[in-house]
């Protein structure tokens, strides 16, 4: 069995290429459990997860739970209110007082970028991270890619064309990352407020035209704009993104005939996707779902199990 | 006379019972002096310092100690400084504030107002300054608030505060936004002839950041604080200097381009100064690594290239003088996520170390080092300090230049922990600190 020397999973950053390929293979090993019909395992029986989300994610959570679940664990949700005054103590606080349940391991999402990491020196058991502010999700990282990979049969040399709000989003952190990692060429396109300072030295073609950015890609990645910030802050109002910025159909024909269509979730539709594309024949944004599912699997597969631990780190 | 060798039982010089101590270098700034000799000090005062000093003999009935290899410096002056008393007195209060100080060679500091209740009325600066005389070991200054409870709307009583021992005006941490409120205030201020030191940021520009913007703060996913929230209020301010003519002391820039601002209203005659913090001249964005809040301060650490030009800007003397903009903080405001977390370093006992590594580095000299951390900031505040002229009040602090040692954060007087250089290794270290004649401090194990 391959080495994967990490105790907690906080980014895509520290992984190396053929870490990457591990969790990739494992996971469509676990695609097949999910798919019997006896979709229960004791691969993790007698272990506890605990799902720490101080955000509220229904999907990311329960995409979790059933990945516990279905390895076997115990699994146990709390999710903490977000009182923006005092969230890091309610962070380390709650943190601590979890950690002497002996859990085994902690998923966390929280608003705040760093969370997972400050959290991961603070308890003894492995973190996994389930979006930390604006810095990394990983696990949605690796699920595009297994989706990717499963569609298009490899990740070098492919075109992907990450679109949107680039500069609030951990999803295009977390994705360049891993993709730059694989071999893939990755572009961002965006109106420039929603790109970050430095955008041109992170391994990416910019484009602020989706004709431009779109043309020839294997894979358009559209992400989700936060309602508070479509009206007059980053972009002057819905109808003016969704005219330069909006996946439709007319403007998913610069992409390659076969370029698969997705989207993290939870979509705004008329926002930054068309239904027609949401719901097209393109659109593996349901598969992406299903790959959520096996990726955690194989990550606390991978976490978990003594014998993929070598020195920790 | 009597000799000792320096030793920390050594009895500490009585008032009254002249000290000569011999063998030393003395940098004295003020005079552009830089060589081996003698320093007598007699009544709390210098009675003499340099080459000729033990000309005309030692003092009957003094105590002689050989300084061999160790250099005499005016005592710091740290014109930046924030404490937590009162208010927060479990963060530090002026007497652990004052022993950190005499730690780091600073003989004389200036509190921030940024207290709780906030020092902006004459019985705060009163209260301030009699802690100091009674508790503290060095002189404790006071900086009074510009504007009441730091709110930039209305200033405050700048004439019975100035007159109540008040050494200039800030408005700490707060930058003030209003523009007709500043140029109020300064042109009241003139003929006070006091200092309005100030920090700037932009409230829209700079709003939400808490890193300095550019690529490490996007991998982090951290929001950036642009350089121009840094420069644009600072060249405001600097035409409201002129305007008014009063004097101004941007009080912590970061960037080379308000070093050039600040040049520019030089040239054009205002009465402005620039103000560094150590840290800004010794760390940069790329320390803060995987999130360490101890290095989240306020202006953010700027780029190596931007920390380069600063220490040059000060070994040229456009910034005037560094402070150690030493503001402790607790577990509670800095074991945080990043973009929560206080921002703040303590600075007082490291100050002078980190400072050194300028000068062993070549890229500053010892004398031009001095005069930005003791000569020129007495001058600028009005501070009787920052000499070992004759007649001065014998403030001076005893370093070896080659002494390695480690920071550990369990050796820190401060009552705060938060320094972005534990496990530091310095080169150079304060061996004993004098204020008015009286030892407080000595480092000799």
């Amino acid at each position: 069995m391959s080495h994967f020397p990490h105790r907690h999973l906080l980014g895509i950053k520290g992984l190396t290429e053929p870490e990457i390929t591990l969790l990739l293979d494992r996971a469509d090993e676990a695609v097949q459990i999910s798919r019997q019909a006896q979709k229960k395992t004791s691969t993790l029986r007698g272990l506890t997860q605990i799902n720490l989300f101080f955000e509220a994610s229904t999907r990311t959570q329960s995409s979790f739970e059933l990945a516990g679940k279905r390895l076997g664990a115990d699994v146990m949700n709390m999710s903490v209110g977000n009182s923006s005054v005092k969230k890091g103590e309610t962070l380390i606080d709650t943190a601590m007082t979890l950690n002497a349940m002996h859990p085994d391991v902690l998923v966390v999402r929280h608003s705040s970028a760093g969370a997972a990491a400050l959290l991961a020196q603070k308890v003894s058991c492995s973190v996994v991270n389930a979006g930390d502010g604006q810095h990394e999700h990983p696990t949605q990282a690796l699920l595009d890619a297994l989706t990717i990979r499963r569609a298009k049969g490899k990740l070098s040399r492919i075109i992907v064309a990450i679109c949107g709000d680039v500069l609030h989003s951990r999803v295009a952190r977390s994705n360049i990352l891993l993709l730059n990692r694989m071999g893939a060429r990755v572009r961002v396109v965006a109106p420039a407020t929603l790109l970050p300072a430095g955008i041109a030295d992170m391994s990416v073609e910019v484009f602020h035209s989706m004709e431009e950015g779109l043309k020839d890609a294997d894979v358009v990645m559209m992400l989700r704009l936060q309602r508070e910030r479509m009206a007059g802050s980053f972009v002057p109002s819905v109808r003016e993104y969704f005219r330069y910025y909006g996946l439709d159909a007319e403007k998913l024909k610069a992409a390659k005939e076969d370029a698969l269509v997705m989207h993290p979730g939870p979509m705004n539709r008329g926002v930054e996707i068309a239904s027609e594309v949401a719901d097209g024949p393109q659109s593996v944004i349901e598969a992406q779902v299903e790959m959520g599912v096996a990726v955690r699997m194989a990550v606390m597969e991978t976490l978990l199990l003594s014998e993929n631990r070598g020195p920790r780190s | 006379m009597t000799d000792t060798v320096l030793a920390p039982d050594a009895a500490p010089a009585q008032a009254g019972r002249p000290l000569a101590l011999t063998n030393l270098r003395i940098v004295d700034p003020a005079r552009n002096l830089d060589e081996t000799g003698t320093v007598l000090i007699a009544e709390g005062r210098i009675l003499a310092a340099g080459r000729d000093a033990a000309n005309q003999g030692l003092p009957e009935g003094g105590q002689r100690i050989d300084c061999t290899d160790l250099v005499a410096i005016p005592g710091l002056v740290d014109t930046r400084v924030f404490v937590g008393e009162p208010g927060a007195e479990h963060r530090e209060t002026i007497a652990s504030a004052a022993r950190a100080a005499a730690a780091g060679g600073i003989t004389s500091f200036v509190a921030m107002p940024d207290t709780d209740p906030v020092i902006d009325d004459v019985a705060l600066i009163e209260f301030l300054l009699k802690t100091g005389r009674d508790k503290a070991v060095v002189n404790v200054h006071a900086a009074a608030a510009l504007t009441r409870g730091l709110h930039g709307e209305e200033m405050t009583e700048l004439g019975l505060l100035r007159e109540a021992g008040a050494v200039c005006f800030t408005n700490g941490r707060e930058p003030i936004h209003d523009t007709l409120v500043l140029r109020r205030a300064m042109t009241y201020a003139r003929d006070f002839d006091t200092v309005i030191a100030l920090e700037t940021r932009d409230r829209y520009l700079g709003a939400g950041g808490v890193m300095n913007e550019g690529l490490l703060a996007s991998w982090l996913g951290l929001a950036g604080i642009p350089r121009e929230a840094e420069i644009i209020p600072l060249e405001r301010d600097l035409r409201i200097a002129s305007l008014t003519k009063a004097r101004y002391h941007a009080a912590k820039i970061s960037l080379p381009e308000s070093v050039e601002a600040v040049n520019a209203a030089k040239a054009r005659g205002a009465k402005v100064s620039a103000g560094i913090s150590i840290n800004h001249l010794t760390l940069n964005e790329n320390d803060i690594g995987d999130y360490r809040t101890f290095f989240k301060v306020s202006p953010p650490l700027r780029a190596e290239d931007d920390r380069r030009a600063m220490v040059e800007a000060l070994a040229k003397g456009e910034i005037d003088i560094i402070s150690s903009s030493h503001d402790p903080q607790d577990v509670d405001t800095k074991r945080l996520p990043f973009a929560d977390a206080a921002d703040g370093a303590i600075g007082l006992e490291t100050m002078l170390a980190a400072a050194l590594r300028l000068h062993h580095s070549g890229e500053v000299p010892l004398m031009r080092l001095i005069d930005a951390l003791s000569t020129r900031p007495a001058r600028i505040f009005g501070l009787d300090a920052g000499t070992l002229a004759p007649g001065a009040r014998a403030d001076l602090t005893l370093i070896d230049l080659e002494e390695p040692w480690v920071v550990a954060r369990e050796q820190l007087l401060s009552r705060s922990k938060n320094t972005p250089f534990e496990n530091a290794r310095f080169t150079g270290r304060v061996v004993e600190t004098y204020v008015g004649g009286k030892r407080v401090h000595t480092g000799r194990a």
